[in-house]
């Protein structure tokens, strides 16, 4: 069998984990695997490999092969296939969209959950909060429940920070 | 700057600390990953970036009350034997130790902190502690983290998290794992369904030395993959319950090879035994599988009066940057095998052979 990342040697380290509910497998020679870092203990994990390797296919197709590039440090969607890896906190933004496909395979959920820096903790609920009560408002609107939608709009008001963030729709 | 090596405690120091479990969990470490706000992760980022990000963070780290006794030192001012050493004592990754200009440590003296700066994140900072302990090393990491948050402006999104420079470790940018010792499913050819049904629930397991997938000293790393989607607390008590089984399953295996192949465990043990307290050149690879062996015969009370720690200890100063740090010259791998062969028949020298069976007393 052959290595699939140098696709030279012959593969004697075989890999098989399972994400979710996805089997990946992932077959190295010895030079690959050593070089991958497969016996660092702290940096090794295998959905990085896979990363490299299969990832950048799922961003391309996102972004109907458009060469998307980060605004704000260049990062370009041929450097992540090169490395696995993003250039700065921006290329979230930018790759988000092939972003999504990848985190839903590699990941128990797409959204957060735990320790939040405690100077950020209150906007995070807040722009929760926010979201919600937006939701409802809009759902009251369609439903022509128009009481229920001038309640959820005061509500909103209160809400600090509301008027910067949220535009209440007519 | 002072020498890491005469900085941290000594080997024989470290591997006398006591932990829950510590028969077979050696032990437990959470590593979190956090990037500041303002830089290019540190893979991209250029030279003057990364440079510029560790002189904000470096004594950042450094004036924290649990780095009070601390090492912190540029990469590019250890030595490649430094290096090595600090790599063995899982202090940083082998990543690391290949970085230079721009990258830096600060790991304190009894090491139950060390913080890597610039390595694939602007930080990776773990808390390492003896035995099943991973609760008290979240909580102990978590503290550290949000003495750190007051001083550095971490880049945080609402949806996604800590934002890490790989997509793997976003969210919470945990890893919580343990190093464990498991011959008795080893030697019971039991490991591999063990590891296939621990990675079906989402988690890591692989042999911690070695090439690939071999485990060499029978030692294995548990890990969690995922880091998105669900809390820190949540994964380590996921983590806690599954070693808890598998220190289970372990004791089990141990007690029934006893029962059925006593003579297959006495015979490895006892020419483990032989062959430590007797070889005259002896490889890094057949010291730590046999260490294991005779650790396993400690284990057992099959050697009266010795303790693991003996074992645990000649499992770090074998290998071979801390082989070579107690020499003068640079020696070939030749001339350490016979060095590592000596040093362990010295320390071997008041250990008696293994008894024939464990004392009737035994209650393992
Ligand atoms: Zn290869
Ligand atoms: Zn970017």
């Amino acid at each position: 069998m052959q290595c699939s990342i140098c696709k030279e040697k012959t593969a004697t380290v075989h890999l098989t984990q399972i994400v979710g509910d996805k089997m990946q497998k992932l077959d190295l020679c010895e030079e690959c695997a050593k070089a991958k870092g497969i016996n660092d203990p702290v940096s090794f994990a295998m959905a990085d490999m896979m990363l490299g390797l299969g990832a950048s296919q799922e961003l391309a197709s996102a972004s109907a092969g458009a060469d998307l590039k980060c605004s704000r440090c260049g990062f370009s969607q041929a450097d992540f296939k090169k490395s696995g890896r993003l250039g700065c906190l921006e290329c979230y933004h930018t790759f988000a969209e092939g972003l999504a496909g990848l985190l839903k395979t590699m990941h128990k959920g797409l959204r957060h959950i735990g320790k939040t820096p405690e100077a950020l903790r209150q906007t995070r609920e807040q722009t929760d909060r926010l979201k919600l009560l937006q939701k409802k408002l809009k759902k009251a609107i369609e439903d022509e429940d128009y009481e229920v939608a001038a309640a959820v709009r005061d509500e909103i008001k209160t809400v600090p920070g509301a008027a910067a963030k949220v535009r209440v729709e007519k | 700057m002072k020498d890491i090596h005469t900085f941290l405690c000594s080997p024989a120091e470290s591997t006398r600390r006591h932990g829950p479990h510590d028969r077979i969990v050696m032990s437990s470490r959470v590593r979190l990953a956090r990037n500041i706000r303002d830089a290019s992760f540190p893979g991209w980022a250029k030279k003057p970036e990364r440079v510029r990000v560790l002189e904000i963070i470096q004594p950042a780290v450094s004036s924290l009350p649990e780095m009070a006794d601390s090492f912190s030192e540029a990469m590019d001012n250890l030595g490649a034997l430094d290096k090595q050493i600090l790599v063995e004592r899982h202090l940083i990754s082998r990543e690391h130790a290949a970085k230079n200009i721009g990258s830096g440590l600060v790991v304190n003296r009894t090491e139950t902190f060390s913080v890597m700066i610039n390595e694939e994140d602007h930080l990776r900072m773990q808390a390492l502690r003896p035995g099943l302990q991973v609760r008290q090393a979240w909580n102990a990491i978590d503290t550290l983290d949000s003495e750190l948050e007051q001083k550095l402006n971490y880049a945080f999104d609402n949806e996604l998290g800590y934002l890490t420079a790989c997509p793997t470790n976003l969210g919470t940018g945990i890893r919580v794992s343990a190093m464990l010792h498991l011959p008795g499913l080893v030697l019971g050819e039991q490991i591999n369904p063990i590891i296939q049904s621990v990675n079906k629930l989402g988690l890591a397991v692989r042999g911690l030395y070695g090439e690939g997938t071999e485990a060499l000293g029978n030692v294995f790393q548990v890990s969690n993959q995922m880091t998105l989607g669900e809390s820190e607390a949540a994964i380590v008590e996921r983590l806690e319950k599954v070693l808890l089984q598998i220190i289970e399953h372990e004791e089990n295996a141990r007690q029934s090879l006893l029962e059925k192949k006593p003579k297959v465990v006495f015979n490895h043990i006892g020419r483990a035994y032989g062959i430590l307290a007797n070889a005259h050149s002896i490889s890094s690879k057949e010291t730590m599988n046999l260490l294991s062996l005779m650790r396993l015969g400690v284990d057992m009370e099959l050697f009266p009066g010795t303790e693991r720690s003996l074992v645990d200890e000649l499992f770090l100063t074998t290998q071979p940057a801390h082989l070579q740090k107690q020499l003068s010259d640079k020696l070939s791998a030749e001339e350490r095998d016979l060095i590592r062969a000596d040093m362990v028949r010295e320390r071997l020298k008041n250990v008696s052979r293994p008894l024939i069976k464990p004392p009737a007393s035994s209650t393992n």
